[in-house]
């Protein structure tokens, strides 16, 4: 069993609903316990569907466990053909199901339906909901789009470069802003004379879906979701696949070249776009203090890529963790650890990540709705940049993040958490004001008063209690507040990776070593760094003290560290 | 609009009018609900020592965080134990692996006096015992940690039902009253801060001493139980509950639920008539309150007057909801639906209820959204699920779930439950793009 306060990914039954969703004329028949019709108002509260998601549920209760449970499922196809009538008809069960064992393939198959059924095998148990989706959309394409395939070995009809065709593989129902990234990236296509054939499954009916293989290379948006769909495409019809993900001013323009050379075009007239403003942004004087800024990414692994790119390449952050909860991903995400010099955390517990993004005291947190929780714990700016993401990341306004506007929505969306640089400034030089002070949360985001680093039940790591009296031993303050054991067990493996340490002991120190004590002066230094650097300053100090076996720390310890660490 | 009724009132069954013996649609389908793991939602507020472990899938883990979750910004205090494949390969392994996550779960939150195991789908359907192995797992945490189990799995429990299933786990625990006790009050249901304070109020001018509720706002406080306790149920859905502290002595006081002027009269009424207080006192204390509530009404009666009224089945709240919509503001019923109907504690509410009113139990949810569709009522209630595609097409609703987690039991509250419903209604007369 796995201890989960928080989960990234929905079960897969889920995945499947928001391929069902997304599409036009299928219909989805689950059979799932009473209550699992709550992922209903996935789509209806947060995606705010005007229309219920085309999923019918058998929702069995403990009587009907003693009858005949197949027979219930097999009527609720029956119903739910008869009703909504739909071109294709997808069928599966949800965990609870999946242990009583009804065989909703075999069941379905048994009625003989005049519709093509794509019976679903989702392990509930192993898999979660973007392997879901992954699947499902496989399984309807392989359906749908199979009994159109050329024979093997056979040569796609050439057609001229001026009337190439594409299809947008991987938006879906319920997916991170993947409305606009279609609108934003059709339009990409458009300048570069490129038509796109289907968009699927967002939006694709079953029809649809049959003439994937008309078009003569695939775009995989949201390769969590299309990258298996495109394999079997490639293999079959010979239509090759996009791996840029167009994210960020770098990979978009990356992205253009390669879909460029796929059709066999010239990439310049989507290469620049007089709107796209985010690289100006990057480089005018106000975005300098930027520089360096301590950033930890979480997410898909699509998006927690993208974000560490951009927060590199053209924010001018230093990436201090990169993770995702993709582990199908996990092999690219370590490999672009590895470019950025931090290790990376390939896992699904969210107390893990909480743990590792307080180890690291980030100034800045790129993550998922969770890590916001986290975030707020530790008092740390965050911006939300994959799923799962709340209501609120399923905005009114126009808000890709894809393609050059999706640049300039992401510049604003990162930038504005952090502190306004006047004023980070200021918090410098005046440590005292009543209102405008280290502790206190931007001003520009309106609210008054004292940030809470660490007091209400937090974590002691990371974020640094401002009111840390006595010994404490590296970086785990011990708050009075039931604290997370985790916590203080943590060594900091992330410290400022890009600078390693001299000798081998900084990882795992804290377990064997003396407690270094702050003297009051040094302490009250301390509290002279502003907040969102301060907790890096304390541990990168007590490290060193550590090293050097000095066990009181002085002010004058407090100045050779900062000298040592910024050689 | 009725006055108060009289102290007498309400005590033998009401024959030949509303609808106690009124036939009951009762409807197998698909059903739109939730499942009993829902009430933690409330739950882990109200008792706030307590802690809810779910043993579950991650769909458990996934409905609890939609539910509520990712609108909590702070360490919740539940979590589900996912079941994962190494699990369903057999039992024992099963147990020792619960124990291992109790015991981290335990170490990171030493603040938890109470742990609640709640069963699921899919625990029930492995027969995993979460009984024994809360006996097993709370003699190795005695005495800092009690813990107990119960079912909110969506086999056994719908929605609100998951709040009887935890206080009727609880009901074992309670202490027995001491064999000279003066006779005493239970309150049973989990109540808002304010209404609870309310009441303890009323009843204290009342005269009728030795309140207590249930469940305590502290795990630690829980009421003492026995043959002198009387007990009046704030909610429709403590079948349960209700019968175990009947098991242990307690009488029910049979009455309507504390909703809308009418509705509260007649539940306070109840306690008074059991502890003999005084008519004319009893008149005295709540007069001025109901008159006050009642002039609160009448704003909201102006715009609901005549408006009809349809119900989808979601908390058992339907048919006291239903009789407060109808006797009090004046509404239509077109369809009351409830996911189970409780015809002994309800008695009191069907016999208020317009006689004629279609009441349905159970669910198919795509014959009952015809059957709505047909009717074109005025106002529908109904989940979440349901509330933004029937607005879509035209239908004003009103979320259902909104019913539980806002104060609407009392005199005070009876204004702001009317609002509940008219709220909807003035939205759509103000927005014109």
């Amino acid at each position: 069993m796995q201890l989960t306060v928080w989960t990234y990914e929905a079960p897969p039954h889920v995945g499947a609903m928001r391929i069902a969703a997304a599409m036009e004329g299928v219909h989805y028949v689950v059979h799932a316990p009473q209550g699992d019709t709550y992922a209903d108002l996935l789509f209806t509260m947060i995606e705010r569907a005007g229309k219920r998601p085309p999923v019918t549920w058998t929702t069995f209760q403990a009587r009907d466990l003693g009858g005949d449970t197949a027979e219930l499922f097999k009527t609720s196809v029956k119903e739910a053909y008869e009703r909504f009538r739909p071109q294709a008809l997808m069928v599966g069960a949800s965990c609870t199901a999946e242990l009583i064992q009804d065989d909703p393939g075999g069941l379905a198959k048994a009625l003989d339906l005049p519709v093509p059924v794509v019976p679903l095998e989702l392990p509930a148990y192993q898999r979660k909901e973007n392997w879901g989706a992954a699947e499902t959309f496989y399984r309807l394409v392989r359906t749908l789009a199979g009994p159109h395939a050329p024979p093997p070995g056979s040569k796609r009809p050439v057609r001229e470069p001026g009337s190439r065709r594409c299809n947008l593989l991987g938006p879906t129902a319920l997916g991170f802003r993947h409305r606009d990234d279609v609108h934003e990236v059709t339009g990409l296509l458009h300048r570069l004379g490129i038509a796109v054939n289907v968009v699927a499954p967002l939006g694709a009916t079953p029809a649809d879906i049959a003439r994937l293989g008309e078009a003569d290379f695939n775009v995989v948006l949201y390769p969590e979701i299309a990258y298996q769909a495109a394999q079997w495409l490639e293999r079959t019809f010979g239509q090759k696949a996009t791996k840029t993900v167009p994210i960020g001013v770098g990979a978009t323009k990356a992205f253009v070249t390669e879909v460029a050379a796929l059709a066999g075009v010239d990439p310049a007239p989507a290469l620049d776009d007089p709107h796209c403003r985010a690289p100006w942004y990057s480089r005018s004087v106000d975005s300098t203090y930027l520089t360096g800024k301590r950033v930890f990414v979480f997410g898909d692994a699509t998006h927690a890529l993208a974000a560490a790119r951009i927060a590199a390449e053209e924010l001018g952050f230093q990436v201090v963790g990169l993770g995702t909860y993709s582990r199908e991903f996990a092999r690219e995400v370590r490999a672009a650890a590895a470019t950025y010099g931090v290790e990376p955390l390939i896992t699904d517990d969210y107390l893990e990540v909480e743990e590792k993004i307080a180890a690291s005291s980030p100034e800045l947190v790129l993550g998922t709705q969770m890590e916001r929780h986290v975030a707020k714990r530790l008092g740390v700016p965050c911006a939300v940049i994959s799923a799962p993401v709340h209501v609120q990341d399923f905005p009114a306004r126009y808000s890709p993040q894809m393609g050059f506007e999706g640049a300039n929505v992401i510049f604003d969306t990162f930038v504005h958490p952090l502190m306004m640089g006047l004023e980070e400034h200021l918090v410098t030089m005046f440590r005292e004001d009543f209102e405008f002070h280290a502790d206190a949360a931007p001003s520009h985001l309106g609210h008054a008063g004292v940030r809470e680093p660490a007091s209400a039940g937090a974590n002691g790591a990371g974020a640094d209690a401002a009111i840390t009296n006595g010994p404490t031993t590296n970086g785990a303050a011990a708050p009075a507040a039931p604290a997370t054991p985790v916590a203080a067990k943590t060594p900091d493996p992330h410290e400022t990776t890009a600078d390693p340490p001299p000798t081998a002991n900084g990882n795992g120190a804290s377990e064997t070593a003396t407690p270094i004590q702050w003297a009051a002066d040094a302490e009250k230094e301390l509290h002279r760094i502003p907040f969102f650097v301060r907790g890096k300053a304390r541990r990168n100090t007590e490290r060193f003290a550590q090293e050097r076996g000095v066990s009181l720390i002085t002010v004058e310890t407090l100045y050779d560290a900062k000298a040592y660490y910024s050689r | 609009m009725n006055a108060v009724p009289p102290i007498g009132a309400g005590k033998g069954p009401v024959t030949g009018q509303g609808c106690e013996g009124a036939p009951v649609l009762h409807e197998r389908g698909q059903r739109e609900v939730f499942c009993g793991l829902t009430g933690i939602v409330w739950l882990h507020r109200k008792i706030q020592d307590a802690f809810f472990l779910v043993v579950g899938s991650r769909t458990c883990a996934h409905l609890l965080q939609s539910a509520a979750g990712v609108m909590i910004f702070a360490e919740p205090r539940f979590a589900t134990a996912v079941i994962e494949e190494r699990d369903l390969a057999g039992l024992a392994d099963a147990n020792a692996e619960l124990d291992r996550v109790v015991t981290r779960l335990l170490e990171r939150r030493p603040d938890i006096k109470l742990l609640f195991l709640v069963g699921s789908c899919p625990s029930e359907v492995i027969k995993l015992d979460l009984s024994r192995a809360a006996e097993r797992l709370s003699e190795t945490f005695a005495p800092a940690v009690k813990i107990r189990s119960w079912s909110g799995s969506g086999l056994e429990t719908t929605f609100t039902q998951g709040e009887d299933a935890c206080l009727a786990a609880l009901v074992p625990d309670l202490p027995a009253e001491s064999a000279d006790a003066a006779p005493s009050l239970l309150v049973v249901g989990a109540l808002a801060e304010i209404v609870e304070d309310q009441f303890s109020r009323l009843f204290a001018e009342m005269g009728v001493e030795n309140v207590r509720f249930f469940p305590p706002r502290r795990s630690g406080d829980l009421p003492p139980v026995g043959p002198r306790t009387k007990m009046l149920l704030a909610q429709p859905f403590l079948a349960e509950t209700a019968r175990l502290l009947e098991k242990r002595g307690a009488t029910r006081l049979a009455a309507p639920f504390p909703f809308g002027v009418e509705g509260t009269s007649g539940w306070l009424a109840a306690a008074a008539r059991a502890f003999g207080v005084d008519e004319e006192h009893f008149f005295r204390v709540i007069g001025p309150r109901a008159e006050r509530a009642r002039t609160a009404l009448a704003r909201h009666r102006e715009m609901l007057q005549d408006k009809s009224l349809f119900f989808f089945p979601d908390s058992q709240l339907e048919i006291p909801l239903a009789r407060f919509a109808a006797r009090e503001l004046g509404m239509r019923l077109v369809e009351v639906g409830t996911p189970y109907l409780h015809r002994g504690h309800l008695a009191p509410e069907l016999a208020l209820l317009p006689a004629g009113t279609t009441i349905s139990e159970g669910q198919h949810v795509d014959n009952q959204l015809d059957r709505a569709r047909a009717a074109r009522p005025d106002l529908t209630v109904c989940g979440l699920g349901l509330a933004n595609p029937l607005e879509a097409e035209g239908l004003p609703t009103k979320w259902s779930i909104e019913l539980l987690f806002t104060p609407v039991h009392g005199f005070e509250q009876a204004a702001d439950l009317a609002e509940l419903f008219a709220r909807p209604l003035l939205r759509r007369s103000r927005l014109v793009a």
